[in-house]
Parts: C-alpha cells; structure tokens; sequence
C-alpha cells in the first residue's frame, strides 16, 4: 500500500542535505509551511538556496530560517518589504546572496523546470536591469528574453488536504506557488490542515495530481 | 509656478475608473491605484485580478471577517465575490504575460514620452531592490494606464523624455493620469485629452518635461 503521509514533521525534512535548493510556498504568510521551515531549521541543513516569492516577513517562518543563517542566497521578486528586517540586515551586511526575478518569470521558470522546458522567450523585463546579460530575441516584432528554468531539490509547500497518494487541494489565495513549486522539485513536502481518506477528494477538483508530491504530513494543533 | 486646481487623488482615481468598461478584465497596481476600485459604478460588472491568484476580487472584509487566506498582492485581507476564482502563480501570470487583461492600473516614478515606465527602482545603489510582479504588469495588459502626480515633492516633472530611474518596461505605457492632465502616449509623443480646470497648455507645458500635443479637435479639454 502506498503511503505518503509522515507521521512527524522532523522526519519529513529530515534528508534536506546542505547545499540544497529549497522552494518554500507561499505569498507573504499566505501559503507559507511555517511548521515544516520550524522544522527544517531544527535539523540544521545550511547554505541552502531559498526559492519564495518574498525573503520572510517579521520573525517567523522564512524570516526565522534566515535569522538563524541557514541561507546562502535567495531567488524572489519581492524581498524587500516593512517587515523583512532578517534579510535586509543580512543583505546590507553581504551575507547572502540575491537573484531578484519578476514575479511572473519566477513563476514561469519554477513551472518550466516541473514540465521539462529548458528555458523560454517571455517579453518580461525586456530593457531593463533585469535582463541584463540575457539572450534576447526579435519574435514576431516583439523582443523577448530567455530565462531558465529553476529545479529544486525540495519544495515545502502548503495545502489545506491532501490524500495518502499525494493527491492536494488549498485554500484560497494560500494557493499561490504550491502547485508549480510541487512540479519542480524532486522531493516534495506538503504541510497540510487535514488528511483526507483515499476517495474523499473529488477527483475533478484536485489541484496538485499525487505524482509531484512525494510527502503529505498534517500540521500540528 | 503655483497651480492652484490641482485633480485631488480621489479625482484622479474616479476618471480613472471612467475608462474602465464592463466586462474588463483589470489589475489594479499596489498604492495609489487601489483606489479606483472606490469609484468603480456597482452596476458595472468588472473583474478585478490580483497576481497572487484571485479573479472577482471584493472589497476589504468586514472587521472581524479577515481571513488569511485570502489576501491581495499587497497583502492586505480582501474579499471574492459570488462568481470570483482562485488559480496559482502560473496560471495567473499567463493572465497577464498572454495578453489576457484588459487593463492595468499602475503608480510611477516616470513616465517618458515614448511610454517607457520607470516604477520599480530608484537606482538609489544602497536601496534594496525588490520588482514583484511590476514588470510582468508593464508588459501583460492590453491597455497600461499610470496614475501619478504630475511632479515630484520637490517640482519635478515625473513625465519626461527619457526616464532616469531605472525601467520596468519599454515603451508599455498608453494613458497618464496625473493630478493636472490626462495624457495619451501616441506615436507622434504625448497628446493632451484633458487638463485641470483653468489650466493652459502653456502652463501645463511648462511643468511638463516633455513636449506636448495640444488636444485633438473633437475632445474636451
């Protein structure tokens, strides 16, 4: 019998290796795995690559991974914000390291690596700092810029129920990069509200299809 | 000079709201643009689109009502109406990058008269920078409207020839609304459609760093 689900939140990360490259979900706190980066920060992995579309928000979760100095550097649209103190400190004193993305590349580049497109054209950032360094193309009289794909080692992510095949559905706007992050990383970890029986999900509803997730473990109370 | 009818904000973000049809799909942009949803007619039916996956986006809970679950790019709580759906950053960004927005509703820092967007960045070397989904929007909708004061704090023209803050976008801008004019970026450069009560073109000229057509025969001004 096949079963995903994980009894404890530590076992799930427990394999996360230095140097790894780690997408976290989530928007601002909306979607973000708070209990499983809890976790990862007890298990210690360091010098990790963090892929999230901001760099932690006030104390906890992401911010807490980066106070403790666990991240090498960060791939994000929007790190900068009122509450993202742990990494302004750390970027100002040159600790870690920033690959700044438009919001809508770096979700085309994380959703690219999960369909196995080795990089494509898009007209974002077409003329700017951003795309700076980059092939660009004249396609149809319109100029394009290639960017790559972004493979993960791991994704914690956050669904509101998921099955013992991994199947996931989720809330609201909590949604966000969990589906695409899930496709682009080769062990995906999903913290979810509540664990669903094998058939309780409607299989014309699931949003994440079991084959990208490879551990569902329920959050604690 | 002193100009003494200046359009208040309020103003500025209800003639906005006068060039959104029925029907439009539309992103209103972080700050300033939130507003035009205030001055959006009940009877007109418009989908407004946050980035981070909402389509029907609702006005601000009810104290009490929030939920975190259910916030908008800025991260502030919001509500979906009957009819609204959720999708993930993928899905949302191929709403804009594919061309599937109507209308977007942005802030700037400039403008220049070939429609370039400066808006992301000040270029200030100590400044942490942080893009979010700016560039994506600049070069996704149908139709980019900037709102904006006309001039800096300090008198400046925020309209110019060339922008010197670092770009979001080439050549992306269609309408400008500022708090004195509103300015359309055609081919032949910037054609006046309308300016504050009692102001010349003359005057308006004069604090305007690029030149100006006068109104096309036919429009109010």
């Amino acid at each position: 019998m096949i079963d995903k689900t994980y009894q404890s939140l530590e076992r799930a990360v427990a394999d996360v290796h230095d140097g790894a490259t780690v997408m976290i979900g989530g928007f601002g706190n909306a979607g973000m795995p708070a209990q499983l980066i809890d976790a990862l920060i007890a298990q210690g992995a360091r010098e990790l690559t963090i892929v999230n579309n901001n760099a932690g928000n006030g104390d906890t979760g992401l911010a807490a991974l980066l106070a403790a100095k666990r991240v090498r550097k960060i791939i994000c649209s929007f790190p900068r914000q009122t509450d993202s103190h742990h990494f302004d400190a750390l970027y100002r004193a040159g600790e870690i390291e920033l690959e700044l993305t438009p919001q809508g590349n770096l979700a085309e580049r994380i959703r690219a690596a999960g369909a196995g497109i080795g990089g494509f054209f898009t007209p974002t950032g077409y003329g700017t700092l951003l795309a700076e360094g980059k092939e660009t193309r004249l396609i149809d009289g319109r100029h394009y810029v290639l960017e790559a794909p972004i493979h993960a080692d791991f994704a914690l992510i956050k669904a509101h129920r998921g099955d013992r095949w991994g199947n996931l559905v989720y809330r609201k706007t909590a949604r966000n990069f969990g589906p695409i992050m899930a496709m682009a990383a080769k062990t995906t970890i999903a913290q979810v509200n509540e664990i669903a029986a094998l058939g309780e999900l409607d299989p014309e509803v699931i949003v994440t299809p079991g084959i990208f997730v490879q551990r569902v473990v329920k959050e604690a109370a | 000079m002193t100009i003494q009818n200046r359009y208040t904000r309020d103003q500025i973000a209800a003639r906005v709201a006068q060039d959104i049809h029925e029907g439009a799909y539309v992103n209103l942009g972080i700050g300033l643009p939130t507003k035009v949803a205030n001055y959006l007619p009940a009877d007109r039916e418009v989908f407004l689109h946050s980035e981070n996956g909402l389509l029907g986006m609702g006005p601000a809970p009810a104290p009490g009502e929030e939920d975190e679950d259910l916030i908008n790019a800025g991260k502030q709580p919001v509500t979906i109406l009957t009819g609204g759906a959720y999708f993930h950053h993928g899905d949302s960004f191929a709403m804009m990058r594919g061309g599937h927005l109507d209308i977007c509703v942005l802030g700037a820092f400039q403008v220049s008269q070939h429609g370039d967007l400066a808006n992301w960045h000040t270029g200030a070397p100590d400044a942490i920078p942080a893009v979010g989904g700016a560039m994506d929007l600049a070069i996704g909708a149908k139709q980019v409207f900037v709102m904006m004061d006309h001039q800096t704090k300090t008198g400046e023209s925020k309209v110019v020839q060339q922008c010197t803050y670092p770009l979001t976008g080439v050549a992306c801008v269609n309408r400008i609304y500022t708090d004195l004019a509103v300015l359309d970026v055609t081919p032949h450069g910037l054609r006046v459609r309308e300016m504050a009560p009692g102001l010349s073109l003359f005057d308006l000229q004069t604090v305007t760093a690029a030149p100006l057509l006068p109104p096309e025969s036919g429009d109010p001004a």
